[in-house]
């Protein structure tokens, strides 16, 4: 198997599977008082200070969750909502239009049924926020901000965000900004208390560590409204008996993602550069999306348009040779649906439907670049004969 | 001739139409089964899926698109989901609609068999390298020694459905697999198939009806795309006995619904036995009325050569209907049909399929009936 989708999930490090391995076989709720419980509440707690030690933040700040977009989740309606009961004048509610749909659909939601007034930031060709325009859109009525969202890095195109400048101006108004940076863990530096952010969400199993455990990293300053109610485990805004192993394993793969951060870019930044020259030399007019340059995306990412193709019919044409990728976009009802990044970054409707996205990782090796030099140009020329159904 | 479902002496690229039923899934079971390499699909063929219907039955809900990947995961093929909702919109749903507004009574099934499953989808599948599309279908494709195909009927009489199937010309066979087809086994017995493969749609119900109106009630659809339009309900001497909400609700040959009040003067049961959308009339009349001696039919599709000359024939009329003896013409394009014995109940708009034994010749759309002399008793 060829392996090109570690933005979908890339396999675990060796490290955080053995440490899975013996919290597994270990009893103990964090929350119960004996010495079980206790044992299981300092592995959390060393958890929480590796990762935020990973992530640049202080343990206080860590909230553990079942994954990014509970993160996101949590991020986006709980400060809606806390910071509208604070003043009901804060409704408004700014966003990037190439969030991830944890975000993208949360903002939407708010705007349906709790009466928030949204704001899509514009984006340039690249799909990057220019933090004049986030300035600008506060600072026509400051007050009445709620909060505003702009992703690290996209999962699609994998532009890189200009975070800290972001920050910067969400903070002159004192408006929080949330930084969803599911894809940014590991491969590229992210700093949580140098950013400047208010909150940020990251998840295990995009870095190397296991599914279903994630953290929203929240500055002490900001109480969000509660999405789980009950015994009140994190912070009292995040309900939940604690998975102690997947919490565990999680930050020995952040620790070791961040560890290796510089090595990863540099090597996997390599390879990705050879995939694209690969696809460019196969199908000259393939359209390269995101930013040209590869200081402004992420190392392990590359996305394609092929005009004049069905981006379902190269994934299963290459698929059928044992090379797995994605068209990037989102499904609706099993059905491909363009991207609504590729949208919104001003390309032509048609030629996102032929989209692909290669996403590389720590395991990923010269042979599947070559592979897929081998097989991408024909299975272009196939897709072709098939059209745009 | 040698059976097509047969182990083939090569491996085939196929592609697995799977609706979410049981009938689809074991089909591509057996395919993969037999050493083909297999790909399932699932044609969304809604725009707006989440609105159409949400029961179990039908093709064309969200739990049946889950269905049918649940199957595909446990034949351990891959799966996808094609849109084909715009061609399906435009080559079945809206011709359906005509068909009905111009008086006639189409049969969606064979519209979507002709332009969808073996077209739309073929083409794209035999463009990606495929080289075969495979279906539940219940019907036979024989290969000959001189390497042309036949569509026959399927063992299991009870459950043939070559009736469907009889627009698809040579070349669309010459692509088409349905493993079922030769199977002798009953219904109960592909769920219990079913059920030993591990499919969990062994025990899913049948569908029945129209996938493309969502709580079935096919009168309803049309009121909502065609409008009321009251027009009169007339006998035979044109007499008015009643009015009714459109004309395109009828029938040839429905005898239910009508609303006439008043019962014929003889107190036999009357029947729908004309409709014209000209003058939005609906004529009616008694039984024997509706005896037809001959008919004439558009669009003719043949499965081979078209036939030279009048033939003998036997002749289908609609989907599980019995079939009679005929001689078929083809004159000028228009198939010209002569029953050997008056039939009752022939509706325009559906296909008369002819059939040579169990071998499908052709089918065409029926344009005008003749009616029978009537026997004075």
């Amino acid at each position: 198997m060829v392996y090109l989708d570690h933005a979908a999930t890339t396999p675990m490090l060796p490290e955080a599977v053995r440490e899975l391995g013996e919290q597994l076989v270990r009893t103990g709720n964090a929350s119960s008082l004996h010495a079980a419980g206790r044992r299981a509440r300092r592995t959390v707690e060393e958890a929480r200070e590796r990762l935020a030690a990973a992530l640049g933040a202080r343990p206080s700040e860590v909230v553990f969750t079942s994954g990014g977009t509970e993160a996101d989740n949590l991020a986006v309606k709980g400060l809606y909502w806390a910071r509208r009961a604070a003043d009901p004048a804060r409704t408004r509610v700014l966003a990037s239009p190439v969030e991830h749909h944890a975000v993208l659909d949360a903002v939407q939601w708010l705007a349906d049924h709790e009466g928030a007034r949204v704001e899509w930031l514009p984006v340039d060709a690249v799909g990057r926020v220019d933090p004049d325009a986030l300035r600008a859109a506060i600072a026509r009525d400051p007050a009445d901000v709620a909060l505003a969202a702009v992703m690290w890095a996209n999962n699609e195109i994998g532009t890189v965000q200009p975070v800290s400048a972001l920050a910067e101006a969400a903070a002159e108004f004192a408006v929080p900004l949330h930084c969803d940076a599911v894809q940014a863990l590991g491969q590229t530096e992210v700093d949580f208390g140098a950013s400047g952010l208010s909150a940020m969400a990251v998840s295990g199993h995009k870095a190397g560590g296991p599914y279903g455990v994630g953290a929203l990293v929240l500055g002490r300053d900001l109480a969000p409204e509660a999405l789980l109610h009950g015994g009140g485990q994190e912070r009292d805004v995040r309900s939940g008996t604690l998975d102690v192993p997947a919490i565990a394993a999680f930050a020995v793969a952040a620790d070791l993602a961040a560890a290796g951060q510089a090595r990863f870019a540099r090597e996997v930044g390599a390879l990705r550069d050879a995939l694209v020259e690969a696809v460019r030399a196969a199908v000259p007019d393939a359209v390269l999306g995101g930013d040209p340059d590869p200081a402004g995306r992420l190392p392990a990412n590359a996305h394609f348009a092929f005009p004049g193709c069905e981006g379902d019919s190269l994934l299963l044409l290459l698929d059928a040779q044992g090379i797995e990728c994605s068209t990037g976009s989102a499904c609706t009802a099993g059905v491909a649906q363009p991207s609504h990044v590729v949208l919104a970054t001003g390309a032509d409707p048609e030629l996102a439907r032929g989209t692909l996205r290669f996403s590389l990782g720590h395991t990923s090796t010269r042979a599947d670049v070559a592979a897929l030099a081998e097989a991408i140009g024909p299975a272009v020329a196939r897709a072709r004969s098939a059209g745009l159904s | 001739m040698t059976d097509d479902t047969a182990p083939h002496p090569r491996r085939l690229r196929v592609l697995a139409a799977m609706s979410g039923g049981v009938d689809s899934a074991v089909a591509a079971a057996r395919a993969a089964e037999a050493g083909h390499d297999v790909t399932g699909v699932h044609l969304a063929l809604s725009a707006n899926p989440q609105s159409f219907r949400t029961g179990a039955r039908g093709c064309c809900t969200l739990e049946d698109s889950r269905d049918a990947r649940r199957a595909a995961d446990v034949i351990g093929i891959p799966f996808y989901v094609w849109d084909l909702a715009e061609r399906f919109r435009a080559d079945v749903v809206e011709d359906f609609v005509a068909e009905y507004e111009a008086g006639r009574t189409p049969n969606p099934c064979l519209r979507c068999n002709e332009k969808i499953k073996f077209a739309a989808l073929l083409d794209k599948a035999l463009a990606l390298g495929f080289d075969a599309v495979c279906t539940g279908h219940y019907a036979t494709v024989v290969r000959r020694a001189d390497g042309s195909r036949e569509l026959h009927r399927a063992s299991d009489l009870a459950k043939d459905q070559s009736y469907v199937l009889g627009v698809l010309d040579e070349r669309q066979l010459a692509h088409a697999m349905f493993p079922l087809g030769d199977s002798r086994a009953t219904k109960e017995e592909v769920r219990a198939e079913a059920q030993r493969r591990g499919l969990a749609v062994a025990r899913k119900p049948d569908s029945h009806d129209i996938c493309f109106i969502a709580d079935g009630d096919t009168q309803g659809f049309l009121a909502g795309r065609l409008g009321r339009a009251e027009g009169d309900i007339v006998d035979e001497d044109g007499r008015k006995l009643g009015t009714h909400e459109g004309a395109y609700g009828f029938t040839v040959g429905q005898r239910k619904g009508l609303r006439l009040g008043r019962p014929a003067p003889d107190g036999k049961p009357r029947y729908v036995l004309d409709i014209s959308p000209v003058d939005n009339r609906v004529t009616v009349g008694p039984a024997d009325a509706l005896d037809v001696s001959a008919l004439t039919a558009v669009r003719p599709r043949w499965c081979g050569t078209p036939p030279a000359g009048a033939g003998s024939y036997t002749a289908q009329l609609r989907a599980h209907g019995a079939e009679t003896p005929v001689t078929a013409e083809l004159v000028d394009g228009e198939l010209r049909v002569a029953f050997h014995r008056p039939v009752r109940g022939v509706a325009p708009g559906q296909a008369v399929v002819l059939y040579d034994g169990s071998r499908v010749v052709g089918s065409a759309t029926i344009a005008t009936t003749r009616r029978a002399e009537r026997v004075e008793s």
